[in-house]
């Protein structure tokens, strides 16, 4: 393993996804539409790092995150990872590379196939992955529990049988259980009760420290981005608009999305109430992006140059990058 | 104060077939003229069957089952159906979390909102329809007239919720009842939606009772706040002592398990264990077997709200040993 070069490498990854293109649509002579969910994404991730990616709906982090372990095939682009690209893998390869990456998923409910008991669970993604022999099933399944503080007790129960919090547990074991080097966590928390998501929290940050981790933590909770992360990535209309460290971005946030998406998170401090609307207007249609920078229609602050010309993701200063022609003109 | 709306020992329960889910369990809370009260809890706490049992919309099997309503000084339960019919949407309006699924998704928004106020009010379709492109203007849709034709799926998450809005206010109700409005939204549109009721709420003059489990919001629109958990009142009082003075341990666990600042500052403290199974609830206070400090008395017979200061009541019988 190349040691200086990032455990993740994101090159221009694109993903369009085309609508109205069915043979029937097509006979009456509509035309397709195309969504570009994800447009020339670039981003990496080192081993025991927690990078945020934050939007709202729509703005294709989801998508970006699953393009990356291939769950959708990007249209454009390149996944390395430990140097290797996995786009260009065939089935046989990809695999085995699948045991480096892993996903866990926001919904507890659709996430666990509800006719398999949990040893079931976890005791076929290590034996198929080669982790343990049949002999070994049942201690790598008791090691698993114990690792996402889940009892023996819940071997013999179905999904539907657990909480949500003690689905989305049985989801990070699944995912840890081949030993992987990167996992994405897509919104593992969103589900579940505000009193239970401290808990998986507290979990997912210990196991990433200690089995040193390389985390794409997918969200729209900013609270939980800035608590969980070493870096935050700002995603808006299927690009990365701002990039850089947790505390730089939070205590001073350059893109005017981003300051807008803070500006409007609820203060938990009722004596400190604000009364104007962070910002005005809904994003665009994915369909239908806007020429130029995809956020000037709602910039306070665009001017000529922002409707022509779309911004490109700069480096400003070390590890930080902004999309924005008004950042990278002052600078 | 004018007490608009109060609730007295009110309980919905649920007949299934697993036994008796008693989903709202004697609660009691007022809402006064001109407030906002928020209504705070986690799933299973009984805050949306508590606004479906003001507006008397409770599903089968449920059935309120015992308590008063006071509305204006009336019992609102004791009334008929068709006179309730008439109070529900002019004067106790309400609005849903999910507006795709609150909305009628084969009749246009219009339609929807011209449906209302032909129902409660003796007016013309035109007249009504006039009103509803206002009411569209109201809530910050922009091109209201054309709109009007356009369908609930022709419309974005945000403007859907507007349109709800729009609806709940068609007739000037005097008290909104919101079930997790912005739950549902993007926070740059939580954010709108939110001042836009607050703006309403100051023009029209309505008390509004907004569910929510987000403290934020909690935060930064409510006067009052009663903090439920498994049907039954934890705490109630004002919104500045919930956070700097709350006196019951699950009130305190929600705030100290929301995240602030970094991981690397520390763990976040989460109250342990899980949600109540509201058919297995225990004897005494139904927060006890999540409950750092619950001591044996906390496990008999029924909690009830004490005195910690005008306004402010509070379940916990250990509020002197553990606040002093």
């Amino acid at each position: 393993m190349n040691s200086d070069k990032p455990l993740v490498e994101v090159k221009d990854l694109s993903k369009t996804f085309v609508l109205d293109n069915s043979l029937v649509q097509r006979m009456l002579g509509k035309k397709p539409r195309f969504l570009k969910a994800v447009q020339r994404v670039n981003l990496d991730l080192e081993r025991g790092e927690t990078l945020g990616l934050v939007g709202e709906s729509g703005c294709g982090k989801t998508t970006l995150g699953r393009c990356i372990l291939r769950l959708y095939e990007p249209d454009e682009g390149h996944v390395f990872i430990h140097g290797i690209d996995i786009i260009c893998l065939n089935n046989a390869a990809l695999r085995q590379a699948r045991r480096k990456m892993q996903i866990v998923f926001q919904d507890p409910y659709s996430s666990l196939n509800p006719r398999q008991k949990v040893g079931q669970i976890l005791g076929e993604v290590s034996l198929v992955h080669g982790i343990c022999t049949q002999a070994e099933v049942n201690s790598r399944v008791e090691y698993l529990l114990n690792m996402v503080g889940l009892g023996t007790d819940i071997i013999d129960r179905y999904p539907h049988q657990l909480s949500g919090g003690q689905r989305q547990r049985v989801g990070l074991a699944r995912a840890l259980a081949v030993e992987p080097d990167f996992i994405v966590a897509d919104e593992p928390v969103s589900a579940l009760d505000v009193s239970i998501q401290a808990q998986v929290i507290n979990l997912l940050v210990e196991l990433q420290e200690k089995l040193h981790l390389a985390m794409l933590f997918i969200t729209h909770d900013l609270r939980l981005v800035h608590y969980i992360s070493h870096r935050v990535a700002v995603m808006y209309m299927g690009k990365i608009v701002e990039l850089g460290p947790n505390e730089s971005l939070f205590a001073k946030p350059l893109h005017p999305y981003t300051m807008a998406l803070l500006a409007a998170l609820p203060h938990l401090d009722p004596r400190n109430r604000s009364a104007a609307p962070a910002i005005q207007g809904e994003p665009s249609s994915p369909i239908n992006i806007p020429a130029g920078c995809s956020f000037h229609p709602r910039c306070p602050y665009a001017f000529e140059i922002c409707a022509r010309e779309e911004p490109k993701l700069t480096k400003i200063a070390n590890g930080y990058f902004v999309a924005c022609h008004l950042i990278t003109s002052r600078n | 104060m004018t007490e608009l709306l109060t609730v007295e020992n009110l309980s919905t329960h649920f007949i299934t077939q697993d036994g008796i889910v008693k989903a709202v369990d004697g609660i009691s809370f007022s809402l006064g003229a001109g407030q906002v009260l928020g209504l705070v809890g986690e799933s299973g706490s009984g805050k949306s069957m508590t606004c479906r049992s003001i507006i008397r919309l409770v599903p089968a099997p449920g059935k309120i089952v015992d308590g008063k309503i006071y509305y204006q000084g009336e019992n609102l339960l004791a009334w008929p159906e068709n006179h309730m019919r008439q109070i529900r949407g002019r004067e106790i309006s309400m609005i849903m979390q999910e507006p795709m699924t609150a909305l009628n998704p084969v009749l246009s928004i219009g339609e929807q909102i011209v449906e209302t106020i032909i129902g409660h009010e003796n007016t013309t379709k035109v007249e009504a329809r006039k009103r509803s492109a206002e009411l569209l203007k109201l809530v910050g849709i922009p091109s209201p007239e054309s709109r009007l034709d356009e369908y609930p799926h022709q419309f974005s998450g945000g403007m859907r919720q507007r349109a709800m809005i729009g609806i709940a206010l068609a007739c000037k109700p005097k008290v909104l009842l919101a079930d997790e409005p912005t739950t549902a939204l993007d926070v740059t549109i939580q954010d709108q939606i939110i001042r836009l009721i607050l703006d309403l709420q100051v023009e029209f003059g309505l008390s509004v009772l907004w569910v929510t489990h987000d403290l934020g919001v909690v935060a930064q629109i409510c006067d009052q706040v009663v903090v439920m958990y498994a049907g039954q009142i934890m705490e109630i009082t004002n919104v500045i002592d919930l956070f700097e003075n709350s006196r019951h341990p699950y009130t305190c666990g929600l705030i100290e398990s929301i995240p602030n600042g970094s991981a690397r500052e520390g763990k976040l403290i989460s109250i342990p264990g899980q949600t109540p199974n509201l058919l297995t609830l225990p004897e005494g206070c139904p927060f006890e077997p999540r409950c750092r400090f619950s001591v044996n008395d906390c496990s008999k017979g029924k909690i009830s709200l004490k005195l910690v200061s005008p306004g402010h009541f509070s379940a916990c019988i250990r509020i002197d040993q553990l606040w002093n």
